[in-house]
């Protein structure tokens, strides 16, 4: 039975350790170890320089600036995605189960799309939306009459990195608000009915009853989110087109100065230092989340 | 007792309470006007979001038919006759078709590989026992948490070295390592759930494991892998980071990544209405494959999420 066993355990489990292995782990393994050399990719022996490479990087400016706006979006993103989506889930589940809204799926199906649409695809359409002659923002603002609000939102660079971060919550408030329904649809419903009973209101419901019952979706939610604000990439790369000029350096975050740092400068070992820090960055933050957001957590 | 007696708690109807608790009473009979103007207020907001959501979309396509002065000059008219020369020179001057045909090469590939190499894995992690059977589970989470820029780096190199660089097959293992955390966190779960008598059965009556596996165990985990399917069709056509990175040829570019660069160049090229039917064309599989499968994708999402 034992050698029996193990004729199956080995061949199924091998591929896919092995391919785990292969792309994912040790790529990782050794981004630690070029980060610690001044390789620039040409020759075969890469010079050993310690930390030098993370102690450039923290004294350039640019790259400081990058990670600040990560910092920015990591409060901005959380914020409006969590508190957007936790405002449509309750709307949906009013007092517990099955009161539902009108046209409520239609509703969730609707709002849930932008989640599974290519973040490219989103990224170019809202570079039109947001284009300063003819895009839909700024014909919105004229048709209700302020003019005055209208500008070049990824032409400026005041606004440049809230108008990216506007589209990242448009396309993500979907999906919480649906992870939110659900876990709200758990709780039971005669929690709801002996509060009723008890004379409590739709908002003390909704603070004693559905957020603590709720709260380990949302602390789940919370790393996700920053783990997203972390990222960002493929949004920042579509709508400032690549480039780093101008304004669209007002836009930039750490993922795009990597990706400049490696694929246009070549240089290996400093790109490879910001996937590092990155790594640490989420690591920590995941850690700092899950001990704020500590609570007493409520079987039910 | 459901939620929907409650409104009907009125005064009479709650002989047990005639004792005296009017201020709860009124809490009651009040909220049905307060419950109106939130009904309202509601139905607003629900329908500001879905114009919102939906509005850019319809917009898109709508542009995709339109020529490029209109598209310049008059950007809230319709199109005055559909210019379907659009969508052609989308398919072949800007070789969209091409990129379609890429993607639907490199997914058939990454997408059976996902399914089989997870499934074998998280059967054989959920339902056997074995020393390092947790800590193989752990390891693959681990690239859950792991950001993909880390390895990117030494992943562009390796592939050089393995010669399949810019090669479908090349980027179509990458796509399946990367989905194999999430994919096989999700089956492992699955499989746990699944009863096992069938198999102890099957055994009895002298089948192997492998038939056990394949005859009985995958076509039971259906749902799941259907789930999976479509959670990691929509991530890997979506995919554009791995392959602006691991494929640049520009005659192998994946349907995502030639989309970028088409709207890097539209703007020294200035067909606009090209590059909207190129995004209308990228849009059409997602749309599809959301409506029919929108319920499974939903619940094994939030599965994923609310066990996370």
């Amino acid at each position: 039975m034992y050698y029996r066993k193990y004729r199956v355990i080995i061949p199924f489990l091998l591929p896919a350790l092995i391919l785990y292995s292969v792309f994912v782990l040790y790529p990782y393994a050794r981004a630690f170890y070029i980060s610690l050399t001044s390789w620039r990719g040409t020759s075969a022996n890469m010079p050993f320089v310690g930390f030098d490479n993370y102690r450039k990087l923290l004294d350039e400016q640019r790259f400081i600036d990058a990670l600040t706006r990560n910092a920015q979006l990591l409060v901005v993103l959380p914020l409006f995605t969590i508190g957007i989506a936790l405002l449509f889930a309750s709307l949906f589940t009013q007092g517990g189960k099955g009161k539902g809204v009108k046209g409520a799926s239609f509703y969730r199906i609707t709002f849930f799309f932008p989640q599974v649409m290519s973040a490219v695809i989103v990224g170019i359409l809202f570079t039109y939306v947001y284009s300063p002659n003819n895009g839909l923002l700024n014909g919105v603002l004229r048709a209700v009459g302020l003019d005055s609000l209208t500008r070049a939102w990824l032409g400026n660079p005041q606004t440049i990195l809230w108008a990216i971060a506007a589209v990242a919550i448009w396309s993500s408030v979907g999906f919480y608000m649906v992870i939110f329904i659900a876990s709200m649809q758990s709780i039971p419903t005669t929690f709801y009915e002996a509060a009723v009973l008890d004379g409590a209101g739709k908002w003390k419901q909704f603070k004693d009853i559905t957020l603590p019952l709720m709260w380990e979706t949302i602390r789940t939610s919370l790393i996700y989110i920053a783990i997203a604000a972390l990222d960002m990439f493929t949004l920042v790369q579509v709508m400032t087109g690549g480039g780093s000029s101008g304004a669209s350096r007002k836009a930039e975050v750490a993922a795009v100065y990597m990706y400049s740092e490696a694929f246009t400068k070549s240089r290996w070992g400093s790109a490879s230092a910001v996937g590092v820090i990155l790594l640490i960055l989420t690591l920590i933050l995941s850690v700092v989340i899950m001990r704020v957001t500590r609570r007493e957590t409520y079987e039910f | 007792m459901s939620v929907n007696t409650i409104p009907a708690l009125t005064p009479d109807a709650d002989p047990i309470d005639a004792g005296g608790n009017h201020g709860r009473l009124e809490v009651v009979s009040s909220e049905t006007t307060g419950d109106r103007i939130l009904g309202v207020f509601t139905q607003l907001l629900l329908v500001f979001w879905a114009v919102l959501v939906i509005f850019p979309f319809v917009w898109m396509i709508f542009t995709s038919l339109k020529t490029n002065s209109e598209i310049l000059f008059s950007p809230w008219d319709l199109p005055a006759s559909p210019n379907w020369v659009n969508f052609s020179n989308a398919w072949n001057n800007a070789h969209i078709g091409r990129y379609v045909m890429n993607s639907l090469i490199v997914i058939a590939m990454s997408l059976t590989g996902t399914l089989l190499v997870s499934a074998m894995a998280a059967y054989v992690i959920a339902r056997f026992e074995f020393p390092g059977n947790k800590v193989i589970f752990y390891v693959f989470m681990a690239g859950l948490m792991f950001p993909v820029f880390l390895g990117l780096v030494p992943l562009y190199f390796l592939m050089g070295d393995l010669g399949i660089k810019d090669t479908y097959h090349g980027l179509a293992l990458v796509y399946i390592a990367y989905s194999l955390p999430f994919t096989i966190f999700f089956l492992v779960g699955f499989f746990k759930t699944l009863p096992g008598e069938v198999a102890e059965a099957a055994i009895v009556d002298g089948a192997n494991q492998y038939q056990v596996f394949f005859q009985i165990m995958l076509p039971m985990a259906k749902p799941g892998l259907i789930a999976m399917g479509i959670f990691n069709f929509l991530g890997q056509w979506n995919q554009y980071l791995l392959p602006l990175v691991l494929m640049q040829d520009e005659s192998k570019r994946v349907l995502s990544q030639g989309l970028g660069m088409l709207a890097i160049q539209q703007g020294y090229q200035n067909d606009y209405g090209a590059l909207f039917a190129a995004m209308t064309i990228t849009m059409v599989p997602t749309l599809v494959v959301y409506i029919i499968f929108q319920k499974r994708l939903e619940s094994g999402l939030t599965a994923g999420a609310l066990k996370g």
